[in-house]
């Protein structure tokens, strides 16, 4: 009788605790749900820009070949410098072997030196003294990348490997300069080494802090491991986008005397690496994706080291008479020689830029302004025609560090945790098992946010998707203004909301919620309507000096990067400065290809008055960094973008 | 009549466009359709808390015949719509929530320690699963006395959700 009741008891008990733990759980749910939605936000505003950055790019593609195909005979002064920049990049002469072994590596150098041929406890050195935030010397640097350049130009075009059951086969995806998690797949899954080999999907670097190391780690493994190292090309794997995206800037703050000489390297070192590796003649492993016509007998035969860079398709010349100066080969022949067919090169492009869709079909990227989306009947085809069972890619940033999609047979692994900022995204790391049946393994580095909440983390990846918001709103006030004022005839100083919305979307080309946005974005609503022109919340400042317009200031925020570039192949040695005539015709060539509506003599005044001459020469760098947008909540004072 | 009629149009509206916003959030190439693996974080995302054993319930209304592992706006926009109106999986009241603490704290001392939490999430009701776990600790566990003080922690949780 006893006993009866107080199982009764305890049975009535303990549903009474599961009914409290099921109701604990269903609100733990829903708030991380609400958080979650937070999050995907943040990380689509992320990705929108970082796309449409993308698609400027293909605008400065075309203003290369503008600047090539249409100077005139007549200019001999701006011909002649720019052929000698298409000669510059295409010809630029590396140092030899020699002259890199003479650089003195001072006494007061700590860090590892290291003897080539390179072996595994030299690679230790190496990791532990990135450990210590040291920087390899700019002669051992060198000298690896020469090293490597033998290693690479002795390899087909795409690899082939044979999976065994004796070695692991572990894939990993874009690290972009995130050491911390190279490291973090190294602690779980273990050095790279006979055993245990390693394909690396391209996109080592650009974005984050330690691109070169990463680099060094990963050329030092594959010194050391020849057969069980494998390294893809990325389309970051570019010295154009090495210019907008941080690594070129992180090797001059590093490296400051022999700089230049190491990004003269890397141009080369980087069309020699190999597009692609193909496991067991079944499973294709290539850095972007595919396009209707993607032809592996193509891609297998082609010259891959012509490909410098995404930003220089190849020209065509229409029989135009050139005056070469005093140059030995005629442009017309340096073209033919040193280019890809169109074709070559729009088979490369794909592999580097492709992105996967659910839509049938394959259709111009648009969004990244380069490669294709293609549908999942193109990897049916593809697959098939080359009898191949799937695909291992990489190149887009996914929440969990990997997706699977077309049915199994596109897998893209992205190996970068926090990509967009802290608490944005896992990482993850594929290992291929018998039968070559994939496991995903994810991690998430995180030393900024150890010891924070899920919501605090939230915060932080939030905040950082409306600071660069509203850098991009800043850089486009003018036109945003012009676009509100359309649908203010009236000169009231409100718009629906509504209407701002479509004003807004036109103008910045980013396809975003806006109506949800516009609450966050804008100071002042008033019953559904926006007074636009009490401005944005929380706007970051244009630094900018007095003498500047407005519209001179805007086009130089906006225009940055593409103008980082074209100085930087204009200054052909690296030296931070180009002549004043350089600047202005460069400027002239820009502002007609862009529809830039500023005064060539405004530009011109505005350099000399910020006293930039330096003999005839301007510190572009400088005239740039004049231009810079700071957050006003930024404690630092200056946040520049790269 | 007409007043009523009008602001209950509006608020049909105000609530197709939430769905739509929240929708639009995970609908990654643009075309009106989700991965179902997202659908239980938007409907929880708009205000709703059901149980995983509901969700699924929710999920099969939406699917479609032969599962593509997709969910189209245009089948979850009028469930979602209903849900909404009819108010059904309605969030929990904070003083509910209280209760329910208090009655996995067998001892009454006014705090759960991290083992008794641990217990109950992972392996009762509908289980956390490891990381749930370990967020919801993040933010619950008392470092130093490794309790869950859980009134302090839903006060705190109720502020930081408005």
């Amino acid at each position: 009788m006893g006993c009866n009741s107080s199982i009764q008891y305890e049975d009535r008990k303990s549903e009474k605790a599961i009914k409290a733990a099921v109701l604990i759980q269903n609100w733990y749910r829903g708030y991380k749900s609400r958080l979650e939605l937070r999050r995907r936000q943040a990380m689509n505003i992320f990705e929108s820009i970082e796309y449409a950055d993308e698609q400027d790019q293909l605008q400065l593609a075309n203003f290369f070949s503008f600047m090539l195909e249409n100077y005139t005979t007549n200019n001999k002064d701006s011909s002649e410098s720019l052929s000698q920049l298409f000669v510059n990049t295409t010809k630029r002469k590396l140092e030899p072997e020699t002259f890199i072994r003479n650089i003195n590596v001072p006494d007061t150098y700590y860090g590892p030196r290291l003897k080539f041929p390179l072996t595994f406890s030299d690679v230790i050195l190496l990791i532990d003294a990135f450990k210590e935030n040291q920087i390899l010397h700019a002669r051992y640097v060198l000298q690896l990348l020469q090293e490597v350049k033998k290693v690479l130009q002795q390899l087909p075009n795409i690899v082939p490997v044979t999976s065994t059951l004796s070695k692991d086969l572990t894939i990993c995806g874009d690290i972009h300069g995130k050491l911390d998690d190279l490291f973090l797949i190294f602690y779980k899954n273990g050095l790279p080494s006979g055993n245990n080999r390693y394909i690396f999907n391209g996109d080592f670097v650009d974005r984050g802090q330690n691109s070169m190391e990463v680099l060094m780690v990963l050329f030092s493994f594959l010194l050391v491991y020849p057969s069980d190292v494998y390294l893809n090309r990325g389309n970051h794997e570019d010295y154009l986008m090495n210019m907008r995206y941080g690594f070129t800037k992180e090797i001059m703050q590093k490296y400051k005397e022999h700089g230049g000489k190491i990004l003269r390297f890397l141009e080369e070192v980087y069309t020699w690496l190999p597009i692609g590796t193909i496991i067991d003649e079944k499973i294709l492993v290539i850095h972007g994706g595919i396009a209707e016509n993607t032809d592996l007998n193509i891609l297998k035969q082609i010259k891959r080291n012509k490909m410098k860079s995404v930003l220089m398709p190849p020209i065509t010349h229409s029989g135009v008479n050139l005056k070469y100066g005093h140059h030995d080969l005629p442009l017309s022949s340096i073209s033919a020689i040193d280019q890809l067919s169109k074709i070559e090169w729009e088979q490369m492009v794909n592999i580097l830029w492709s992105d996967p869709r659910s839509k049938k079909g394959c259709h111009l990227n648009t969004s990244r302004g380069g490669g294709c989306y293609f549908g999942p009947d193109v990897t049916t085809n593809v697959l098939d025609k080359f009898a191949l069972k799937m695909i291992i890619r990489s190149h887009e940033c996914k929440p969990e560090g990997y997706d699977i999609c077309h049915d199994g047979k596109i897998i893209t692994v992205f190996s970068a945790s926090n990509y967009y900022e802290e608490g944005s995204n896992r990482g993850a790391y594929i290992k291929l098992g018998q039968d070559n049946v994939p496991r995903f393994f994810q991690y998430q580095s995180n030393h900024i946010t150890q010891g924070k909440t899920l919501h605090e983390r939230v915060d932080i990846v939030e905040s950082a998707a409306f600071k660069i918001l509203g850098e991009r709103m800043i850089s486009r006030q003018s036109s945003l203004i012009k676009a509100f004022h359309k649908y203010d005839p009236n000169n009231t100083g409100k718009i629906s909301v509504r209407d701002w919305a479509k004003a807004t979307e036109e103008v910045l080309e980013l396809s975003l919620p806006w109506l949800s946005l516009c609450p966050r974005v804008v100071k002042m609503i008033e019953n559904g309507y926006v007074l636009y022109e009490m401005g944005f919340k929380d706007m970051p400042v244009v630094k900018a000096p007095q003498e500047a317009k407005s519209a001179t200031i805007e086009t130089l925020v906006r225009y940055r990067s593409d103008l980082k570039i074209i100085f930087n192949i204009i200054d052909r040695d690296q030296s931070g400065l180009i002549s004043m005539d350089e600047f202005r015709a460069m400027w002239k060539l820009f502002s007609s290809h862009y529809n830039i509506d500023i005064e060539d003599a405004h530009v011109d005044q505005l350099a000399n008055s910020m006293d930039l001459n330096k003999d005839g020469s301007i510190d572009f760098n400088e005239f740039l960094t004049a231009f810079d947008v700071v957050h006003r909540l930024d404690r630092n004072s200056v946040k520049s973008q790269n | 009549m007409a007043d009523d009629k009008d602001s209950g149009e509006m608020r049909l509206q105000e609530i197709q466009k939430k769905i739509k916003d929240a929708f639009e959030v995970f609908d990654h190439e643009s075309n009106d359709t989700v991965d179902v693996r997202e659908i239980g974080t938007i409907i929880r995302s708009l205000g709703c808390c059901p149980s995983e054993g509901e969700l699924h319930d929710l999920i099969a209304e939406v699917e479609e015949e032969e599962p593509t592992g997709y969910i189209r706006l245009e089948k979850f926009l009028p469930m979602m719509v209903k849900v909404l109106l009819e108010r059904r999986y309605r969030p929990i009241p904070e003083d509910l929530l209280l209760q329910a603490f208090e009655v996995l704290d067998s001892a009454k001392e006014g705090f759960l320690t991290k083992e008794e939490l641990v217990k109950y999430m992972t392996e009762e009701g509908e289980p956390f699963t490891q990381e749930e776990m370990e967020e919801m600790l993040s933010a619950a566990l008392d470092p130093e006395t490794n309790t869950i003080q859980y009134r302090d922690y839903l006060a705190m949780m109720v502020i930081d959700e408005n």
